[in-house]
């Protein structure tokens, strides 16, 4: 309770400080971030089709949809450093050759990828649903890195989104309890004051008891008969509302904080950490909760995702040995479960992922900054609502929402419609 | 009673006696507490319950939150992901009741059966059985183990104890018994061959439990081939049907249903039907739908149908038979004449199982030359083989103690076959009795061993309902029990190596494979694409070749189907004598005797009785009875003044049925559309080694079928009816949810409905100062909202431009089978309540179908026939010997100006943007209010918990039951109030299939379960503001003629639009 009205108060304060000089561009920012959000897959569908250069561009989506997960340009992963890897290779065709079919090329005899085989004893697998363009691109966007790298942008970009949520969110949490906290703190204040004077006031007047006449005496030397005080109705009505009020407060904060388990941050079987793999290897979430896109759930993935990379990287470690363990015994791993969403309301991370183009941080946090994982957001009805109310709809590039778009712009004179516009409020979307 | 439209309809005889218990209750949304209920004041043991409680509820919520797991896979297979439902086809039969289906799983877990498009046999529609038939898997009361006597045993055991005996039998020469149910696999009767020759002396028996031997004798005598015709009710102008419940029971009515709507469809531009004849003593949903009906005594059928032969026969020339005329000749000459004035495209069809008769029948269709075109045996059907005789020969033989081994498959005689008690006698005479059963049966508890088969959505195999029409069996799940498929046992037991699954790619790699024409260059395509399409059709086309899919993941959406051209396939030679016929006929139908004449039928939802332990089928109301939970002897009105048994409010009298020595003592329930000496009643029910669910509810009536030279004979004369003292209460639901009298059914007949589009529709008025104004000019809500309602949109404004869900009805082609009622229990999770609640009048259903009786008098013959007013209404009441029937499926109707939305207390009940009326479960706090105010009746009150309840020990009480729920669907808690949600999980699956693809929904690919699972088409769902759709096609179409909503006069508009029934007469 206590921590709560505090911690409602210093966000009080910082946000009585900021939030005037600061809404707009916090609302600002959360506007960059979206039209980021919508502008980054956008850029990894477009396949440009200039034939034997390659869009270093395009090449950076598919490089990360595909290669990261075992390669870095500047240092060695599960793979090579690529850093260069075009200077090392005879030529750009043998190369492209070698992404497609790795096995075979060095099979084949080739000598530069028989040495790479020889140093790290395992084959690539076969790329050969990649377009030629497509290797032509990941191509060029290695030889772009190699000459001049550019640093990481998406996490940073993740961070304003949350940032931007966070702030806002703050704006709508309600703005009486902090009203009366600083009214509650200038009544003591007051009071304190009060008291001070009386005090001071009655130590001149002791001083002075000769120069006055018993009624000013009584006043000073009289006892106050507190009784009086305690009997008098009003005292006592008034003490029992603000106990009535004090013990409601509580009894509401304690019972809305029933099932919320915002900060939940459960010991794990295995010590995955999420900032290792996320955020310093920066491996993309999809490349592990393969449901995101496709639907309900997220998915948590199962073990041979893990050993995927782990049959060769960290095989000593003893937390990789749970792994090999559960595959050994034919049990799986039991996780614990973090977000727990009550049975009766229905969320697909498929509309709000692949559809909605939803960043994962802004629901879950900076999880690359998290060594164990925790429920980032309160997951209450509000917090749904309240995004839906803000979010912007991705319609553009999804021939579903175009006839949404053609009649928001005929009648409001903009084609972006918020996700409260086209029904994102009502009650079945979310709850049959 | 609606008092509308000049005519009056009824829904029960306790509606028309207006008994004052009925009248009490029927106005009653709820059944509230009884009197006893109230006064039980709190005592001690009250107050330290709540006192328990409380205290309990405070230490909970002081508890931390419960840890919950997540746990992936080790492994993850490719093609599967968590929450994405994967289908796979397969085929589903029971009793000559075969679907080629789509089986839904969710989490590996099958949930839902859906019907599979590309059967050009049952073309997507469902039966109720096949719907429910996805509960059986997770019945608790299955067999875990093989077993011997009492005692799980190993596999390994058993085998040795079979092939011990198996040799023993072998050595000594003597017959081994292999007895099943129709066994339509070619694969699995190419594996009981091979069993055969292992063992050399082996009988493989066939029998159904509700025979068609009478047809197929008939049809080998005529064609010399022991197989049914194939009927095409497509091809059909005129039909008659003699007592063939084609529409419900009666062989493949499944397939009937959906052929027979093609012809009932009226609109503008097709002003034409068929029409139906049904003579009939029971009243089934082919004489439900019957445009004209006739009932008949049982007795006095072969003369009958001997009068409508000797009427096409003086029109054609052919010789009459010499058979006295029946007594009750109604219809016979209107028939025979429409008959002769459709030859090629009438059809007679016959539901008994006498020989003769099947051969008059089948003489007519050739005289008529409706041979090879309504009724063909160049494809014929193989969904009934059973053969009365073998039957009665293997109990003989059994009897006499010459039979070494006996083994079931697929069957359970000793419950259903007449002579099973003879079998239960002798059953220990054999060195080895085995049944292959896969939860306990009649019959299983009489054998020695147990070799417990997979459920039929655990295993492999094959199917062919049709010649050269064949479909596949995939395991839709791994076996959850140690069970064994009894074709893989067969196998082992004759030494045949490898599984059954190789067994059945094998026989179709030799036997099907050379058939092929659809352009698959090798046996691996062929038979990876017939796995996904669940069927293959020798004179099909390749689905790939013509099919329109949208990448849904849902198979559902093929638009084409495939038709085989039986019309090129060579008719066999067809010759029949009818030498000596009508010596037989006479001799069998006399006709007039005295006594009562008793017909043992099948009802649609339990049939044989195999599923009986199924709670969903058990709650199941019978489609014209409108009763559950139990079988009863259906009795005329006359007999019930008789014996003096009134039935009100459910309740009514045991009464003692005595036939041919044998006796059953059950309740009586007063049926119109009977002669007065006509008695009928169900098998299916009186199990008494079943599951919790199925166990003694009802009673058996298969012993009293009739044996005449070893034929099965359903219909037996000299019955006698006592009244016993014992009052019993019939779960029965029509008069529940009543309509108040409102105009709710809309009908005309053809002949008017040429003239005027708009005949039998209902226009409310209301009489203002400037004279008579439409009802819907004055309306509470705002005109806005008016133009919302789908009816509104086919004529112009188009107000809710993303989706319009909206549903039509066409009360033409619902014959009333009830397979959307089943389907949509398993979609939504609908708990079943048990006899008494039903009782109570709380049943669960989203979506029942109303039966109406309609009544003979009407303000138009009043009128005509100079019948004053007070004797028409007085006439109306009169309950008709043979009323016509309507059935109208009802489920909430989404009015876009909702009742129910405006009177709920916490919002809990809104409208959305796409005309959904949505029901938000976790903000109801069970004030009712919404059901009260709601028109249609159509909601549902939680008054209990159902899951996890001991007083409702049915599927979702136990955790394997429970698998079976959606994951998609809430399941609603104590206290709120449900009701249709128009399936909006599926709406909202289909939606995120489109956007992740960027496109609009494709119209068809969004369905509800209901119209999925319809067989006759009758309901189309869609989506209004896509003009392309199929919806708003029919709509623009109907928008002026048949199309009406119900209680227009309330202007609630609502989204589900029903079309008139038209009935095909003068």
């Amino acid at each position: 309770m206590n921590q709560r009205l505090t911690s409602q108060f210093v966000r009080f304060s910082f946000s009585l400080l900021f939030s005037l000089g600061l809404s707009a561009s916090g609302f600002g920012q959360a506007d960059t971030s979206s039209k980021a959000v919508s502008a980054a897959p956008a850029a990894s569908t477009a396949a440009a089709p200039a034939a034997g250069s390659g869009d270093p561009a395009a090449g950076e989506g598919i490089f990360k949809a595909n290669c990261k997960s075992c390669h870095a340009i500047g240092e060695q992963v599960i793979g090579p450093a690529l850093k260069d890897a075009h200077k090392r290779w005879p030529s750009k065709a043998a190369m492209a050759n070698f992404i497609k079919y790795p096995q075979k090329t060095i099979d084949g005899g080739n000598a530069y990828a028989k040495g790479l085989y020889d140093k790290y004893k395992q084959y690539m697998p076969n790329h050969d649903f990649l377009q030629p363009a497509d290797i032509d691109n990941v191509i060029a966007y290695i030889v772009r890195e190699s000459e001049n790298p550019t640093a990481a942008a998406p996490v940073a970009g993740a961070n304003a989104a949350v940032a931007g949520s966070s702030t806002s969110e703050d704006d709508s949490s309600g703005l009486l309890a902090p009203v009366i906290g600083i009214l509650l703190m200038t009544l003591v204040v007051v009071i304190i004051l009060l008291v001070v004077v009386i005090n001071l006031v009655s130590k001149i007047l002791g001083n002075k008891q000769e120069e006055l006449n018993e009624d000013d005496l009584d006043q000073i030397e009289g006892k106050i008969d507190w009784s009086v005080l305690f009997n008098h109705p009003l005292f006592k009505g008034v003490v029992a509302f603000v106990f009535v009020v004090i013990i409601g407060k509580t009894v509401f904060d304690q019972v809305y904080a029933v099932g919320i388990q915002q900060g939940y941050a459960p010991d794990q079987p295995i010590a995955f950490s999420h900032k290792l793999h996320a955020g310093m290897y920066e491996i993309d979430c999809n490349y592990c909760h393969t449901g995101v896109n496709r639907g309900k759930s997220a998915t948590i993935p199962a073990a041979n995702t893990c050993l995927n990379c782990h049959n060769v990287i960290k095989t000593e470690s003893p937390e990789i040995k749970k792994i090999w363990r559960a595959v050994e015994k034919n049990q799986p791993i039991k996780w614990v479960r973090i977000h727990n969403l009550p049975d009766l309301a229905y969320f697909n991370h498929a509309q709000h992922v692949k559809v909605g183009g939803i960043e994962c941080q802004k629901c879950h946090g900076p999880v690359q900054e998290m060594e164990v994982v925790q429920q980032f957001s309160p997951l209450t009805m509000g917090w749904c609502i309240n995004c839906h109310r803000e979010t912007v709809v991705k319609s553009g590039g999804n021939a579903y929402y175009d006839k949404m778009v053609e009649i928001h712009q005929t009648k409001y004179g903009t084609g972006k419609m918020k996700v409260e516009d086209i029904g994102g409020l009502e009650c079945s979307k979310c709850h049959y | 009673m609606s008092k509308e439209n000049n005519t009056i309809y009824w829904r029960g005889y306790e509606e028309l006696s207006n008994d004052l218990e009925f009248v009490k209750n029927s106005e009653k949304e709820f059944n509230m507490p009884s009197e006893e209920e109230k006064n039980a004041a709190p005592d001690r043991r009250d107050f330290l319950k709540v006192m328990g409680f409380s205290v309990a509820a405070v230490s909970l919520a002081a508890c931390e939150a419960p840890v919950k797991h997540a746990i992936p896979f080790l492994n993850k297979p490719e093609e599967y992901d968590p929450s994405i439902a994967n289908y796979y086809a397969s085929s589903f039969f029971d009793g000559g009741d075969y679907c080629s289906i789509l089986v839904k799983t969710r989490e590996g877990r099958p949930i839902k059966i859906e019907g599979n498009k590309l059967s050009s046999v049952t073309g997507g529609g469902t039966s109720v059985k096949t719907q429910a038939s996805v509960l059986g898997l997770y019945d608790n009361n299955r067999f875990k183990n093989p077993r011997k006597g009492n005692a799980d045993i190993e596999w390994s055991a058993l085998d040795a104890e079979v092939k011990v005996a198996l040799d023993a039998a072998k050595a000594s020469g003597q017959t081994i018994y292999l007895v099943s149910g129709t066994n339509i696999s070619p694969a699995s009767n190419a594996a009981i061959a091979s069993f055969i020759a292992a063992f050399g002396n082996v009988k493989h028996v066939q029998y159904d439990a509700y025979s068609a031997h009478g047809l197929l004798e008939a049809c080998k005598e005529a064609t010399g081939l022991r197989a049914l015709p194939s009927y095409d009710f497509s091809k059909s102008k005129v039909v008659v049907s003699f007592g063939a419940d084609f529409l419900g029971t009666w062989l493949s009515s499944t397939e009937y249903s959906r052929q027979f709507a093609k012809t009932r469809r009226v609109g503008p531009k097709n002003k034409e039907m068929s029409k139906l004849y049904a003579f009939e003593s029971l009243m089934s949903q082919t004489g439900a739908n019957a445009d004209y009906r006739s009932s008949i005594r049982p007795s006095e059928k072969g003369l009958v149908m001997a009068a409508l032969y000797n009427e096409i026969a003086s029109a054609t020339g052919a010789a009459r038979l010499n058979s006295p005329a029946p007594k009750n000749n109604k219809w016979i000459k209107q028939a025979a004449q429409d008959l002769i004035a459709h030859r090629g495209s009438g059809l007679v069809v016959d539901g008994s199982n006498d020989k003769n008769l099947q051969k008059l029948a089948l003489q007519i269709n050739q005289m008529l030359g409706n041979l090879g075109s309504t009724v063909s045996f160049a494809a014929p059907s193989y969904i009934k083989k059973g053969d009365d005789a073998a039957m009665g020969g293997f109990v003989d033989a059994l009897a006499s103690g010459s039979a070494a081994a006996v083994m079931f498959m697929d069957c359970n005689p000793i419950y259903d076959h007449p002579r099973g008690a003879e079998i239960k006698a002798s059953i220990g005479k054999t060195a080895l009795s085995l049944s292959f059963a896969y939860a306990p049966d009649e019959t299983s508890a009489s054998c020695k061993l147990v070799a417990p088969n997979h459920y039929f959505l655990e295993a492999w195999g094959d199917a062919e309902p049709r010649k050269d029409c064949f479909s596949l069996v995939q395991p839709a799940i791994s076996p959850i029990y140690k069970t064994r498929q009894a074709e893989e046992s067969l196998m082992t037991w004759a030494g045949i190596s490898g599984s059954y699954f190789d067994f059945v790619k094998g026989y179709w790699k030799t036997n099907l494979y050379p058939k092929q024409k659809l352009g698959y260059s090798n046996f691996k395509d062929f038979w990876n694409y017939s796995l996904h399409d669940g069927v293959f059709e020798v004179n099909g086309v390749n689905p790939r070749a013509v099919q329109n899919t949208v990448s849904a993941g849902d198979t559902t959406a093929i638009v084409s189907v495939p038709v085989v051209a039986t019309s090129s396939l060579p008719e066999p030679n067809f010759s029949l004598s009818l030498s000596g016929l009508d010596a037989q006929i006479t001799d069998s139908y006399k006709g007039g005797a005295a006594g009562f004449d008793l017909v043992v039928y099948e009802k649609v939802g339990m049939g044989s009785g195999a599923q009986a332990n199924n709670p969903w089928l058990q709650e199941f109301p019978d489609p014209v009875t409108r009763a559950c939970w139990e079988n009863y002897l259906v009795i005329p009105m006359s007999l019930a003044k008789e014996l003096g048994i009134k039935v009100t409010e459910g309740t009514t009298t045991k009464v003692t049925l005595k036939v041919g020595g044998k006796s059953v003592q059950v309740p009586a329930l007063v049926q119109p559309g009977q002669q007065s000496n006509t008695l009928g009643i169900a098998i299916g029910f009186g199990r008494t080694e079943t599951g919790k669910t199925g166990k003694g509810v009802g009673a058996n009536v298969y012993p009293l079928i009739k044996l005449e030279g070893g034929v099965l004979n359903y219909s037996i004369a000299n019955a006698t009816v006592e009244k016993s003292t014992d009052e019993h209460r019939v779960a029965h639901v029509q008069t529940h949810h009543t309509v108040m009298g409102r105009p709710v059914i809309q009908e005309t007949t053809l002949a008017r409905y040429a003239k005027d589009e708009k005949d039998g529709r209902y226009f409310p008025k209301i009489t203002t100062p400037n004279g008579e104004e439409p009802a819907k000019n004055f309306s509470l809500w705002f005109s806005d909202e008016v133009e919302r309602a789908p009816n509104e949109m086919a004529k112009g404004p188009n107000k809710r431009p993303n989706h319009m869900w909206s549903m039509v009805v066409d009360l033409n082609t619902c014959f009333g089978c009830g397979a959307c009622v089943m389907a949509c229990t398993a979609e939504n999770n609908v708990p079943v309540v048990g006899k008494e609640e039903v009782l109570n009048r709380r049943e669960m259903h989203w979506i029942r179908i109303d039966r109406y009786y309609k009544s003979d008098m009407s303000k138009a013959k009043a009128e005509e026939s100079g019948v004053g007013t007070i004797d028409m209404y007085g006439q109306m009441e009169v309950p008709s010997d043979d009323p016509e029937v309507v059935f109208q499926p009802l489920m909430c109707q989404h009015c876009n100006n909702a009742p129910c939305e405006t009177v709920c207390p916490v919002l809990a009940t809104t409208h959305s943007s796409e005309g959904l009326n949505q029901m938000t479960y976790n903000r109801c706090i069970g004030t009712r209010y919404c059901a009260n105010n709601c028109p249609y009746k159509v909601r549902r009150f939680n008054w209990f918990s159902y899951p996890e309840n001991s007083e409702f020990d049915y599927n979702v009480n136990n955790n394997l039951g429970k698998m079976v729920l959606n994951p998609d669907v809430t399941v609603r808690a104590r206290g709120v109030m449900e009701k249709c949600s128009m399936c909006v999980q599926r709406i909202q699956e289909g939606k995120l299939y489109a956007k992740k693809e960027s496109r609009r929904p494709v119209d068809g690919e969004i369905i509800t379960a209901c119209a999925q699972a319809c067989p006759s088409e009758a309901i189309t769902f869609g989506d209004m503001s896509n003009k392309e759709s199929n919806i708003f096609k029919l709509l623009s179409e109907h928008k002026d003629g048949r199309a009406y909503t119900l209680l227009e006069e309330i202007n609630t508009n609502p989204s589900i639009v029903y079309l008139t029934k038209v009935r095909n007469k003068a």
